[in-house]
């Protein structure tokens, strides 16, 4: 029997050499008359391993890693082929406690399955949430989903169920699912593993969401920093059309879906919703006015579905056990998963999908290990570049929307970014207000101006000149972009720096 | 009444050599239908020639039936479109927070003083053009560098980066 050998693409994995090693293994068994079949999966999420070689054996998937060209003849020599110890034998890949203790429904075959395959999709599972779907009105699929408590998993955390049920109710010839691909938060990777690890999960996602709304049309909106996931999603799309899954018969139900991928330039504030439609549009991202919401008048002015790519990926499991299997997890109004992501200045880089519930500790030390560089942690910034930084004192705070937001902190995209005692929270202070006037898109006064004056307050602060009035002048600033912004980033980009400020004051003392 | 004149029809992007105009209008043909056609276009045009040149803008304009400031307002928008000709290899570094976690900040300041460049600029033997990038999402193991369109590289080290550079330079002899 063919031997299924596993080496991932996915972009962290081949930033490790994956490439090279899956060559290598496929070269190495031809050498030898070694019947095996290298299979190119998504990565599991444990990037200390990458990359991750892992066998199909009678008794599961055994592991090696990490993995170099060089380990590979050795490998052969030792039989790993067939489970055999080597050195660099993981053991069996679902049993490593990074991986064992977690509550996988989004990346249930994440790192599995062959991401490409229609057929390994539907062996796991695939599926089942739409042909569910397709016996199904509109209104019991919104309500499937309101009953999940499915929030958006992009940050915001609007429950999914209204938005689909704002749009579904709002009458028209043309409506569109667009899903938020523009993951530009730092520490976040959880929508390009999934676009790259399992992408006919959010194919399948967005096609029921058109099933519900009565939406004919799909876009990704993905940003162009994703070149691998590019490749792979329009690979699945492909072989979704190919296998009558998308198009204009789905599976002979007489319903129509269309996807299409567009490729976003480089600009973090074209992940705010309304900003994303102006992108998609061919015009500059920049935000509009609400209301009207996209729900009533989003792409091209017609009624909108836009949600993150992990919300839609977590739509066909829903449909598939039923809204009561997955409201089971969580705590709180926070139902469900949340696929965390472990980064920065962390021994154990990588993906943990937990039920809502687990400590921002848990994460750190026993998912993450403690520090890359084995110094104390001193802050972690929870919810990318607009979220605050949290010292050791808050590291006790439970993974729920409504727990960040009571600490003055937010979850957002669940992307986790250790710091060690060597960082200048100053600096991370003044990088928060420089990077936000990076990527400003000028339409309102408050972002525009403020973040450059922000950066510029700092500096005097830094340099000592009125230390205390410039503190003033800051904390004068905080409310006018908190209070007279457009959109979320203008108004959260205070919250990096308040939280620097108020957490770790002794880095805005004047240095003897 | 003045006598009429027969005029040539006055050339759309004068400026612009055939050749290279030929090869925009392939682009704007094969993208034109689409709903929301101009980022795509642009899209297909920096990957044909490497960048969306100054002078490309009237055809792009006057094709898709838009303004010049339009498609000029676009273009500036977006961090991605350069108007410029890069070097032979493209390295963007990240500048984020994951990464600055791990010496991103470090990395950064020795990589412009090796290659004698700011960010946006092209080392003088035309090997290689430095870019900022905010995030690759490769923020598990970082310092994150990404070469050209796909070649993604982890824990990026001072050391690590020059023998990266070193070898996309032997690799344009």
């Amino acid at each position: 029997m063919t031997t299924r050998i596993f080496v991932s693409r996915d972009a962290t994995a081949l930033a490790h050499g994956a490439e090279a090693v899956a060559r290598a293994i496929g070269n190495e068994a031809k050498r030898r008359g070694v019947d095996a079949t290298v299979v190119r999966n998504g990565s599991r999420g444990m990037f200390w391993l990458e990359p991750l070689v892992e066998i199909e054996t009678p008794a599961g998937r055994v592991g090696y890693g990490p993995i170099t060209v060089a380990d590979v003849p050795a490998l052969f020599d030792a039989g790993f082929e067939r489970g055999h110890v080597h050195g660099l034998r993981v053991g069996p890949v679902e049993m490593i406690p990074f991986f064992e203790r977690q509550e996988r429904l989004t990346f249930a075959r994440v790192g599995i399955t062959d991401p490409l395959s229609v057929e390994d999709y539907r062996e796991h599972h695939g599926y089942r949430g739409l042909e569910n779907a397709l016996a199904m009105s509109g209104e019991d699929i919104v309500k499937a989903l309101t009953d999940s408590g499915l929030r958006g998993r992009g940050g915001a955390a609007f429950p999914a169920g209204i938005k689909w049920k704002t749009v579904l109710g709002t009458p028209s010839p043309q409506k569109y699912i667009v899903c938020n691909a523009d993951e530009g938060d730092s520490g976040t990777f959880s929508d390009r593993m999934l676009m790259e690890g399992d992408p006919l999960c959010l194919v399948e996602g967005m096609t029921i969401a058109g099933l519900a709304v009565g939406a004919t049309q799909g876009y990704i909106y993905l940003r162009s920093e994703y070149p691998h996931a590019y490749r792979a999603l329009n690979a699945a799309i492909a072989n979704a059309y190919a296998a009558g899954y998308l198009g204009a018969d789905i599976r002979g139900s007489g319903r129509r879906f269309d996807l299409e991928v567009r490729l976003g330039a480089g600009a973090y504030i074209c992940g705010e919703e309304t900003s994303l439609l102006d992108s998609l549009e061919g015009k500059r991202g920049q935000v509009r006015f609400k209301p009207p919401l996209p729900a009533i008048k989003g792409l091209f002015g017609q009624p909108t579905v836009i949600n993150n790519v992990i919300t839609l990926a977590s739509v066909p499991i829903i449909l598939d056990r039923g809204a009561e299997y997955y409201k089971d997890y969580g705590v709180g109004r926070s139902r469900g998963t949340l696929p965390l992501q472990l980064a920065g200045n962390l021994k154990n880089t990588g993906l943990v999908e937990k039920a809502f519930g687990v400590t921002l500790r848990e994460l750190l030390y026993d998912y993450g290990g403690g520090s890359y560089s084995g110094r104390p942690i001193r802050a972690v910034q929870v919810g990318g570049p607009l979220g605050a930084y949290l010292p050791e004192s808050q590291f006790d705070t439970v993974v729920d929307y409504e727990a960040f937001a009571a600490v003055g902190a937010m979850l957002g995209h669940g992307g986790i970014v250790a710091f060690d005692d060597t960082v200048d929270m100053l600096e991370q202070a003044r990088y928060a207000m420089e990077f936000c006037s990076i990527e400003s898109c000028g339409k309102c006064t408050p972002c525009r101006i403020g973040l450059t004056r922000g950066v510029e307050v700092l500096d005097r602060i830094r340099a000592g000149i009125e230390r205390d009035k410039n503190i003033v002048v800051l904390k004068d600033l905080f409310e006018t972009m908190r209070f007279g912004s457009l959109c979320a980033m203008g108004g959260l980009t205070p919250d990096p720096v308040r939280s620097a400020l108020e957490h770790f004051p002794e880095d805005f003392e004047v240095r003897a | 009444m003045p006598p009429k004149v027969a005029h040539e029809p006055k050339p759309i992007a004068p400026d612009l050599p055939e050749a290279t105009a030929t090869r925009v209008r392939e682009v704007i043909d094969a993208r034109r239908h689409l709903p929301g056609a101009l980022l795509p276009v642009l899209h297909g045009i920096q990957d044909a020639l490497g960048y969306v040149p100054e002078d490309a803008v009237p055809l792009i304009a006057h094709e898709l039936n838009l303004s010049r400031a339009e498609v000029h307002g676009v273009i500036s928008f977006y961090h991605h479109f350069r108007t410029h000709e890069p070097g032979r290899h493209v390295v963007r570094l990240c500048r984020a927070e994951a990464c600055q976690a791990l010496g991103a900040r470090a990395l950064e300041a020795h990589a412009k003083k090796t290659l004698g460049v700011d960010f946006h600029q092209t080392t003088k033997d035309g090997a290689i053009t430095l870019e900022a990038v905010y995030c690759l999402g490769n923020c598990g193991c970082g310092p994150s560098v990404l070469v050209d369109p796909d070649g993604l590289h982890a824990r990026v080290t001072p050391a690590s980066f020059d023998a990266l550079v070193a070898s996309l330079r032997e690799a344009a002899k």
